[in-house]
């Protein structure tokens, strides 16, 4: 089995409503997987589940093959820009430094080397000039920017991303997917929750189409079609084509 | 100040450490969004003060303290399961448990105090707070209290700050939340424990929460703020202490979370980062400057 991610008949709920339905899917190295679907559909439930920040009520899941916890520093995680409080005092290299603190090794303090690797990781999502400026002084792209270096210090396998590109600028959208792009052809793997639908070819070799259960999974183009859309998002959506021409 | 008998000295380094130390795990309240919880704690510390006395029949310090060390984790298990088995937020749960611990350790102090001997037992100083009737076992406690304090935010800094901005992240790169959690509550229960004869649990939670407020004016540093938040808490403790000592007989907590405000009322219009006149004059620049330093992305992100 040479799969980076395997999930077997994965159920979660929120309270009393069930929120993910027995969710199966195999993701292969190196791809770049676009996780869609309506909202309530249990995108980032889904992503909560799968790393154990929220508890599943029945399935199996399994990481390079072991399970989540032996596996965990080889993967990253980049959590929605809103679920931390921007206010807290501290600057932008710092927050790139808490991508290190598992490798730095707990209760140890970091050096300089580890400050040169977090200076690295911003210079590379163009925020070399912001290290040493307050978090809550940086526009949301750049917080983004942030926390996508924080991830890349992590120098994990395989990525899981919460809507990063939710309200960010258009020159923070092509970092961060330049970025993605570069980590894909090292042989990393990437699942991002996204909601342009309009992007999602340009963007996605692969997609994973939810909506309680998985409707449709695999390459974008035979995966991301009318049907499936439909199936997906139910008569709410009209078909991006028709919009298009 | 050089004519201070033994024993107010004895007083005066007590409150000093307590709030340098209420100061430090006060920031770390306030940044898990809990300065109810401290509150709450210290209220329920009250039922397990009085019934270690009755317990015991006489006024044995440790026995009394540990007692508040108890209830007060009681209390905050009990804030956990409301909140988990059923759909009250937290702040509502800390709310029931702060004011019925409270009411009945008033009930049980009512009756204690009735028993024979039982109004001399000076319990009621444990309500306002009474640092004159401390001794030198208090001062050691202290001491202790506020090493253990020290030795946790330093050895474990980079750890709280991760765990503090950014819990789930802090899971994913494994540092256990449960475990950080327990200390917490242990240190911040200790701390309260030790302060209660000095503040009261009335106004315990004022020192855990106005120090740490006040700091976060001055800096955006998370390190400085903690430095910050321990010499405000004990700048507090020592200047409430002296007022009280002066006073003859008066109250000591009164007067610490006097003293606190005071440093706030400062911090909140002077203060380098935040405070009332560095806004006011950096928006008037701003507006000199015209709009240009606000680009309009940044503006239409604001929304978000």
């Amino acid at each position: 089995m040479n799969s980076v991610l395997s999930v077997q008949g994965l159920s979660a709920s929120y309270r009393k409503y069930q929120v993910l339905d027995r969710v199966s899917f195999e993701i292969q190295p190196g791809t770049l997987t676009g996780i869609i679907g309506p909202n309530g559909a249990g995108k980032s439930t889904l992503l909560k589940t799968l790393l154990e920040l929220h508890p599943k009520l029945t399935g199996a899941v399994s990481f390079f093959g072991t399970s989540y916890k032996k596996a965990k520093n080889r993967v990253g995680y980049v959590p929605q820009r809103g679920s931390v409080d921007w206010d807290f005092p501290t600057d932008a290299l710092d927050v790139v430094m808490m991508g290190l603190y598992g490798r730095i090794g707990w209760l140890r303090w970091p050096g300089r080397t580890h400050r040169q690797l977090a200076l690295e990781a911003l210079d590379k999502m163009g925020m070399a000039d912001y290290a040493g400026r307050q978090i809550s002084q940086l526009s949301g792209g750049q917080q983004q920017r942030v926390f996508l270096a924080r991830a890349l210090v992590q120098d994990a396998d395989l990525y899981f991303l919460d809507e990063p590109l939710a309200g960010v600028d258009a020159a923070t959208e092509r970092a961060i997917m330049n970025t993605l792009q570069v980590l894909k052809e090292n042989g990393k793997t990437v699942m991002v929750v996204h909601h342009d639908l309009q992007t999602v070819e340009d963007y996605f070799d692969h997609v994973l189409m939810l909506n309680r259960s998985v409707i449709a999974h695999g390459p974008t183009d035979a995966a991301f079609t009318k049907e499936n859309m439909i199936r997906t998002y139910g008569g709410a959506i009209r078909w991006m084509g028709e919009m298009s021409g | 100040m050089m004519d201070l008998s033994h024993n107010a000295q004895w007083v005066l380094m007590s409150t000093l450490l307590l709030g340098m130390a209420a100061g430090i795990i006060g920031s770390f309240a306030y940044w898990k969004r809990q300065s109810l919880m401290s509150d709450a704690l210290s209220h329920a510390a009250l039922p397990g003060v009085v019934i270690g006395y009755a317990v015991i029949g006489a006024k044995l310090l440790p026995v009394m303290l540990a007692g508040a060390a108890a209830s007060a984790f009681a209390g905050s298990l009990l804030i956990q399961w409301i909140r988990s088995s059923s759909r009250v937020k937290e702040d509502t749960a800390m709310g029931i448990i702060l004011s019925v611990f409270y009411g009945f350790g008033i009930m049980m102090l009512t009756i204690v105090t009735r028993m024979p001997g039982g109004n001399q037992s000076g319990l009621d100083s444990f309500i306002v707070g009474q640092a004159a009737s401390m001794v030198r076992q208090d001062v050691m406690i202290m001491t202790g209290v506020a090493l253990l304090v020290l030795l946790v935010a330093i050895v474990a800094f980079k750890e709280w700050k991760l765990f503090l901005f950014d819990p789930q992240f802090a899971r994913g790169a494994g540092l256990s939340s449960r475990l950080m959690d327990a200390v917490y509550l242990t240190v911040l229960v200790l701390v309260i424990v030790a302060g209660i004869q000095a503040v009261g649990v009335i106004l315990m939670a004022a020192l855990l929460i106005i120090p740490s407020v006040s700091a976060r004016y001055w800096t955006d540093h998370f390190g400085r703020m903690l430095i910050l938040s321990a010499l405000f808490g004990g700048a507090a403790g020592m200047g409430g202490t002296l007022i009280s000592v002066y006073g003859e007989g008066l109250p000591t907590g009164p007067f610490i979370v006097i003293a606190a405000f005071a440093l706030f009322a400062v911090s909140l219009v002077f203060g380098a980062k935040k405070g009332l006149v560095h806004t006011f004059l950096t928006q008037k620049a701003q507006k000199k400057h015209g709009m240009k330093l606000i680009p309009q992305q940044q503006l239409l992100e604001k929304g978000n």
